[in-house]
This record gives structure tokens, sequence and C-alpha cells, in this order.
């Protein structure tokens, strides 16, 4: 008999949401998890950390600079660096144990140690005195996420060398920061330590910065954060890096041929993505075999070994923390014997720089390569009233709609506060809603959601406020 | 409010008919009473007010085919409902006005867009407004069957293209004079359908055998007042047939089992389908662990069901899990047949009509009262040699019905 419905190895947002639900629906469940807190990288080292540094950095950066000033607020701010990793710290801690409350709630056991599948229905986990026990279960779930991708040359020291897990807790202000990679952790982390004083440089191997972003939407990114004085080498590529005591000497190449250069930078980030993690997990003993990249390829999160399943960032589709959660419940109502399923069109993607950049569905790329007939509405944050107020204007709301039926297709988001905006389309969209139906619908005034509202309007020609 | 669900309709089962509405849209209903008829392949059920209230509007019109969880209708709860119900209600303000059908339309609605079936969109309500369309006829294709726009601009395109004259669905042929066109029933639809799939599925053949009924003839008028009176039915064949064939299946499981994609499923249970001729068509009502039952135990249960049958009063769970099955063409004169299996089953036995024949009889000519027995076998799981042996099996359990007794 085995002991447990199902094991989940791995506490981050796929493994605890998992065990959260299977403790909902009855099911006997336990988390392996070889970290000393739950939470996974998101909330160690991942999201929660570095939106604490980009919440506390941008207060900071508007003290600082001119837009407390243009306020009628005058204040000198002086950056406490120590406190201000502390209370990343504390939020962290706080909701990691969050987390462990809600095992207790769920009635989800937690064990300490690195699991590993020991044949089916068995994991092996190895607690950190190094005691090894066998537990016995019907289903195993591998919740066990990715890590920071290396890069040939570079070599991570996490001391000038740094992942994005260095790069939340670096000692100091770099005067100079090299981040290899225009991805969303790289510019996120790139933002935060240009507004607390570094000089950055992003490189990147393409010629356009955060790829799978819609085209036009990334180019106004770039301007806005070019604005703010992060410089972009694009069509670049990094060779090597040396790392001195206190610089390190980078060398990089055009993607195109010509001449190497050297750029020299106190601190360099490498943040070129993210790959799937599934080292020592025993995946030989139950024959679950990895694809060339190493992810775990799954149908509705079965593997290919019965009874094993996966989701998360180990398996494919948007490396992303509400991916896992969505995956989590999927996976374990499918267990349970219900019915589960992720529509990876309606997961949206969030940058939370300033101004941030938010988008779900389709770009306009993605619709113009599969021959779909689409119309555009735009609306420009620099008439929106709120923004105004705010002096928050870069940006514009793009709603991208079926030609023929209406139907929202895409929308895309740069500006003030887009990331909370984009749920009311993940739900419209859910709902197959038209843009008139965006239209139709009042929204507040004044929020920067009108912008949304105009851009729809703008689908058929009648964008009101512009 | 609440939605008027399609229940589970049970395992197998995907879809039902709306056969009939007892209520319809604004009227008031009470917890409980009977709002709506569905058929399914297998039965009728019937779904009733989850609570007191007024019905709102009807989502599945008569005749519309229905999957378990689609709504059927929706129910705006409360006490207006209840006053407005039947019941006599002392209350002294008498004209309580029923619900307006949408949830507070509001002043600016440009025509009062049609009260639809689903919520429309916002936008499907102007094209529905703006065109005059019937909102409610849309089929929508968004969550949970709601109109999206592309739905209201498509029904509307569907009626500018639409010729002039009603059009006459194309495929049928004609009908002459001296004919008529029925619709097949929901029922007749399953049979004709689940009859002709297990004819593709199975490798099905038929074996044959006689049985002399003498004895169990014999035994019947000897014992056939003082069974009635202990146990308050009479004693029939049937009842000695289900044993034979039980006795039979224990000796051949194969002819228990059924097949499951490239697996063979034994199942250690006998539960025995009794086909019943109904109005409506042929059912086939199970009796549950029939091993277990006595003579006087299955007589009772195959009156039971057979009653049930005959009143449309089945269930889905009397109709479910069968796994061997009886048809008795005797009763309607058959003299020789081959059933049809029963899918999955993979076994059926035929009995017939009671025919007195000479039969030799240890080199002499006598008249016995004698039967065919035809079981139609599924070949992938069963052989020649099992199906013959299970069919003298039974033979001789009827020919010697000791031997039921006796185990042997
Ligand atoms: C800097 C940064 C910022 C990010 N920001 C965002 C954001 O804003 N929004 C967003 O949606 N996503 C963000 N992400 C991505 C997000 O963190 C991941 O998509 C998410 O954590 C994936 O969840 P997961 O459960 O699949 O894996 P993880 O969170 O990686 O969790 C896996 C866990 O499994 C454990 N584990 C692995 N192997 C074993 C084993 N054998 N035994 C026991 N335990 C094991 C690991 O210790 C880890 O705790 C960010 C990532 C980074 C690095």
């Amino acid at each position: 008999m085995a002991q447990y419905d199902v094991i989940i190895i791995g506490g981050g947002p796929g493994g605890y949401n998992a065990a959260i639900r299977a403790g909902q629906l009855g099911l006997k469940a336990a988390v392996v998890e070889k970290r000393v807190t739950l939470g996974g990288t998101c909330l160690n080292v991942g999201c929660m950390p570095s939106k604490a540094l980009l919440h506390a950095s941008e207060l900071y950066e508007a003290a600082a600079g001119a837009e407390f000033v243009t306020l009628g607020i005058d204040v000198k701010p002086k950056l406490n660096l120590v406190q201000m990793m502390k209370q990343k710290a504390d939020s962290v801690t706080a909701l990691t144990k969050g987390i462990e409350f809600l095992f207790k709630k769920n009635k989800v056991e937690w064990i300490k140690g690195a699991g590993k599948i020991a044949g089916a229905g068995k994991v092996e986990v190895t607690a950190e005195d190094g005691s090894v026990s066998v537990l016995e279960t019907k289903n195993i779930v591998i919740a066990t996420g990715s890590e920071p991708s290396p890069l040939p040359g570079v070599d991570v020291d996490q001391n000038r060398i740094v992942d994005s897990t260095g790069a939340l807790s670096l000692p100091e202000v770099p005067k100079s920061l090299v981040v290899i990679g225009a991805g969303i952790i790289g510019l996120e982390l790139g933002s935060v330590w240009r507004r607390l004083g570094a000089e950055v440089t992003v490189v990147e191997f393409l010629d356009r910065i955060t790829p799978g972003m819609d085209a036009e939407t990334a180019k106004t990114f770039q301007r806005s954060l070019t604005k703010q004085g992060v410089q972009f080498k694009l069509g670049s590529k990094v060779t090597g890096a040396k790392a001195g005591k206190s610089s390190v000497s980078l060398t990089v190449e055009p993607v195109a041929g010509g001449a190497a250069e050297t750029i020299e930078a106190e601190y360099v980030l490498l943040a070129i993505g993210r790959r799937p993690f599934t080292e020592n997990l025993g995946l030989e003993s139950v024959g679950v075999e990895t694809d060339k990249r190493g992810f775990i390829p799954t149908d509705h999160f079965k593997t290919t070994a019965p009874g094993v399943w996966a989701i998360g960032d180990v398996i494919l589709g948007p490396m992303l923390a509400h991916k896992a959660e969505e995956d989590a419940v999927a996976c374990i109502e499918l267990i349970a014997g219900k019915w589960g399923h992720v529509d990876y069109n309606l997961v949206p993607s969030v940058v939370y720089t300033s101004p941030e950049v938010a988008w779900v569905g389709k770009t306009e790329e993605q619709l113009k390569e599969a021959g779909v007939a689409y119309k555009v509405g735009k609306f420009p944050f620099s008439a929106n009233s709120r923004a105004k107020i705010n002096h928050e204007t870069e940006g514009f709301a793009k709603v991208l709609a079926d030609a023929k039926t209406d139907e929202i297709l895409g929308v895309h988001i740069v500006g003030p506060q887009a990331g909370e905006m984009i749920g009311e389309y993940c739900v419209a969209m859910a709902f197959k809603a038209a843009s008139e139906d965006i239209a139709r619908v009042c929204h507040p005034h004044p929020t920067r959601s009108e912008a949304g509202r105009q851009a729809a309007m703008g689908v058929e020609g009648w964008t009101m406020q512009s | 409010m609440a939605d008027i669900m399609t229940p589970a309709l049970g395992e197998s089962v995907t879809e039902a008919t709306v056969a009939r509405w007892t209520k319809k849209a604004g009227d008031a209903v009470r917890k409980d009473e009977i709002l709506v008829e569905l058929e399914t392949d297998k039965v009728s059920l019937e779904v009733a007010a989850p609570a007191d209230g007024v019905l709102e509007f009807i989502a599945a019109e008569e005749g519309a085919t229905v999957e378990p969880g689609a709504v059927l209708g929706r129910l705006a709860e409360g006490a207006a409902g209840a006053k407005a119900a039947p019941a006599p209600a002392p209350a002294a303000k008498k004209e309580e006005p029923a619900p307006a059908p949408a949830p507070a339309p509001k002043a600016e609605a440009p025509k009062a867009a049609p009260a639809a079936a689903a919520p429309l969109a916002p936008s499907a309500q102007r094209i529905v407004a703006e065109n005059n369309l019937d909102g409610g006829a849309i089929a929508g294709s968004g969550k949970d069957g709601r109109v999206t726009k592309g739905d209201a601009i498509a029904a509307l395109e569907a009626r500018a293209n639409a010729p002039a004259a009603p059009a006459a669905p194309s495929a049928p042929r004609e009908i002459h004079e001296r004919e008529e066109r029925v619709r097949m029933t929901r029922l007749r639809q399953t049979i004709a359908r689940r009859l002709k799939e297990a004819q593709n599925n199975a490798a099905m053949l038929t074996t044959f055998n006689e049985v002399d009924m003498s004895a169990v003839m014999a035994l019947r008028n000897q014992y056939k007042d003082g069974f009635e009176k202990s146990h308050g039915v009479k004693l029939g064949f049937m009842s000695f047939f289900v044993k034979a064939v039980i006795h039979g299946l224990k000796h051949v499981p194969d002819v228990n089992a059924e097949i499951d994609g490239t697996d063979i499923i034994y199942k250690n249970h006998y539960d025995i389908g009794v086909a019943v001729g109904t109005e409506k068509g042929l059912v086939v009502p199970v009796l549950r662990d029939a091993d277990a039952l006595s003579l006087a135990g299955i007589e009772k249960g195959i009156g039971a069901l057979g009653k049930k049958a005959r009143d449309g009063g089945l269930a889905m769970d009397d109709l479910q899990g069968g796994t061997f099955t009886i048809s008795n063409g005797g009763v309607y004169g058959s003299l020789m047949s081959t059933p049809i299996l029963n899918a999955p089953q993979s076994g059926i036995l035929g009995m017939h009509k009671i025919q007195e024949r000479p039969m030799a009889v240890g080199g002499q000519v006598v008249i016995r009262p004698m039967m065919y027995l035809a079981l139609s076998y599924d070949h992938r799981v069963v052989d020649g040699q099992g199906a013959v042996t299970f069919l003298v099996r039974v033979k001789e359990a009827i020919e010697d019905p000791q031997r039921l007794l006796l185990d042997v």
C-alpha cells in the first residue's frame, strides 16, 4: 500500500500550489524540498525579491531624481542598501512562512531533503544530515523548476560575475554593471541597479530586446530604458569574461562579424535565460527522458512513465510562476480524476520595470506569420488623464482583434501599472470577448485602465480621447 | 439565480435530448418540482427545480441535445417565486410581478435587446438589437455556450445568405403518397447505433444447441403452487436459465469477460442483463449479483425490472454494467435466431419457443418439449470450444436441474 496519493518534488510555485490543491481535494500529499525554505525560485531568489528591489529602487529614484522636485517635495535621500536588502529578506521570509502555514492548513507534509525517483511509485529522500528514506506513493509530480543557463567562457563566481541570484544581493551599488542578455530578468535587475546609481550596459545576441514580446512594444520599451540611461549593445555576443579583483573584462564580438572589443565593468550579470533542472532526479529509474534542451515532455502533465507527472519550469511553456501555478492545479485535478486544462495562449507576461510591459495572447508578428487578418487599436498613455497627472506618460495600450469576428487576439501594454491591467484582458479573452465588448463596458475614471478601453475602441475606429 | 443543469447521465452516456418542459419561462416553481424531462439513450430522467423561484428562461428547447453540465435554463431563486407558486399564500399584496427576465435592464438599452437564452456579450447584444435577430437562437461558441460577437456576425450573415424560401432539409428523399416520415426516437437511434457498433467491433458468431425442457417443466408443475405460496412469486423458466447461465459462465469465464483495448477484463461478478420488450423498444435491465440470488430472488428481480421497464421508470443504474445478456425471443414465438451482442459483453444467450418435437431417445421416438438455444459470442475473446462448452453446460443444467444443486 502506498503511503501517499501524491509526492511532489520541489516546493516552488508549481510544487506548493499542487500540494495545496491536493490537500483541498483530500489527497494525501507531501512535498519534498531541499531548500531550507519553501517557495522555490520565485519566493526565494526570483519574482519576490526582485519585485522588492524594483519597488524600493523605483521610490529611491523618484526621490533622488527630478520627480519629487517636480511634485514639490524637496528631500535629499540617502541610500541604505543594507536596510533595503533587509526589508527584501523580511518580506521573503514572511512569504515563505506563509506557504508553511498553508501546508499545515491543507494537511500537506513538507519532507525536507533532496528527492530522487527510485523506480515506479518510490521517492528516495536524502535529508541534510545524509540520512536516506524511501517513500511510496501512487503519483509523483516533478516540480523541480529551473536554474540560470550557463554561458561558455563566462564563469559565474557570484563575486564579480553573478547570476540573477547574486544580482539580488550585491554588497554594494556597482559603478558599472554589464548585463548579458536583454530578457525580462536581466532588464529588471539591470533597472534596479541603474536606479540605485550603476551605469548599466546590456549586451544582447539578438538584434532586439525581450524576444517573444511584440516588436513594436519592445521598441517603445527599449526607447524608454535608453532614455533612463541603460545602454544597449544588440547583435553582440560575449565570448569571454575575465574576472579580476575589482572588475571584469568582457570580450564582445558583433554577431554579424567584425572586430571584438573589450568592455570593463565592476560587475557582470549573466542572465541569458533559464534551463530546466532535473539533476540527480532519478528520471532514468522510471524511463523518463528529457528533450534536447532538458525539458520533460508531457501530455497534459503526464510524462512517459505511468504515475509520474511534471509541471512548471521543467516542462514546456512559458517559464513563469503563474504558469507553474496553473499547471499545478490542472495536474492535481487530473490526478484526482477531474478535468484540468491550461491554455498557454492565455498566460500573461509582465516586465516589472518602469514603464511596465504586459501582454497576453498573440503578438503582431505571430498573427502575421499565421496569416490571420487582424485589426489594431492603440492608445498612448500621453492622452490618458491619470497617467498625465502622475507624470507617467510613456507607452501605449494596444489591442489586436480578428478582422472579421472582432475577437481579441492579443493585448500589449507598455506603460504604468501595465501588469495590473492585463488581467482584465486575460478574463476577456478566456470568454472570447470582442474588442467591442471592452469598448462598450464602463471603466473607472480617471484610471490607466481607460487607455485599454480607448485602444479597444480604436479597433473599430472610434477612439474618443485622442 | 441558479442555473438548471443537465445532470450526470451515467457512464457511457454522453448526451440527452430535451423531451419536454413542464414549465415555461416566467412560471413560478417550487423546490423539487419537475421542470423538464430528458431522454437519454437508455432512460428518461427528470430534472427538478433546485429551489423555489421563477423559471427565468429556457436555454435548451425541446428537441435540443444537451451534454452533462450543459445549462438547461435558469431559475431566479427567491420568495417571489415561492409566493407566486400555486401554494395558497394568504399574503396581503397579491400582484407580485414576476422578476424581469434579464437582470435589471438599464434605462439606456436602445430597443431592449431580446432576452436571450444565455447572457450575450455587449457587442452581440448590440448586433442582435440592431438587426432584430433572435439572440436565444444563436448558437454560442464562447465559454459555457455564450454568444460572442463572432457568433452574432455569423448569424447575421447566415440570415443574409439564407434563400428566400424556407430551405427544406437537403439530403432526405422525398416522401410519396402513402408514406409517412417519422423521426426515430432517441431510444431507437441508440438501439440502431449500438447494434451496429456491436456488429462492427466484435468478431461475432453464433453457436446452437437444443434443450429438452421436460425436467424443468415437471419440476415446475410439481412445485409451482407451493413455490408461489412460499415466495409470493410465480416459478417461471427464466430463473432456471439465469442459474444455468451463471453455472456455464463459472466454467467458461471467457464468456463473462470483455475486451478493453489490448486487454481482456475478466469479471468475477455475474450481472445478467435480461432483454425486455417495451412499447418504445428493447431495453436490457440488469439483474445484479444474480449468482447470489435464489430462484425466487431471480423471479422477483426480473419481475420488478420488467415492470419498471414497461412503466418507463428504469434508472440509469438499472441498465449499466451487465456482464452477460439473455434474450428470449420465444415469447414472440421465435423458433431460432441469432442475437446480437450487447457490447462490450462477449456473450448473449438466445432462448426460443418451446415446441413439442419428436426426438430419438434411447432408440425410441418420443415427443419432447424442445427449445433451441443460441449463443452469439465474440470470437476475439471466446474460442469455439469455450462457446460450445458453455452452451452444453446450460443445456445440461436445464435438462437435469439437480446439477445446479450439486454444481456439477
Ligand atoms: C530573478 C527572477 C525573477 C523572476 N520573476 C518572475 C516574475 O516576476 N513573475 C513570474 O511569473 N516568474 C518570475 N520568475 C520565474 C519564476 O521564478 C519561475 O517560473 C517559477 O519559480 C517556476 O516555478 P517551479 O515551481 O516550476 O520551479 P521553482 O520555483 O524553480 O521551484 C523548484 C524547487 O524545486 C527544488 N528542487 C529541485 N530539485 C529538487 C530535488 N531533487 N529534491 C527536492 N527539491 C528540489 C528547488 O530547490 C526549488 O525550490 C523569475 C525568476 C527569476 C530567477
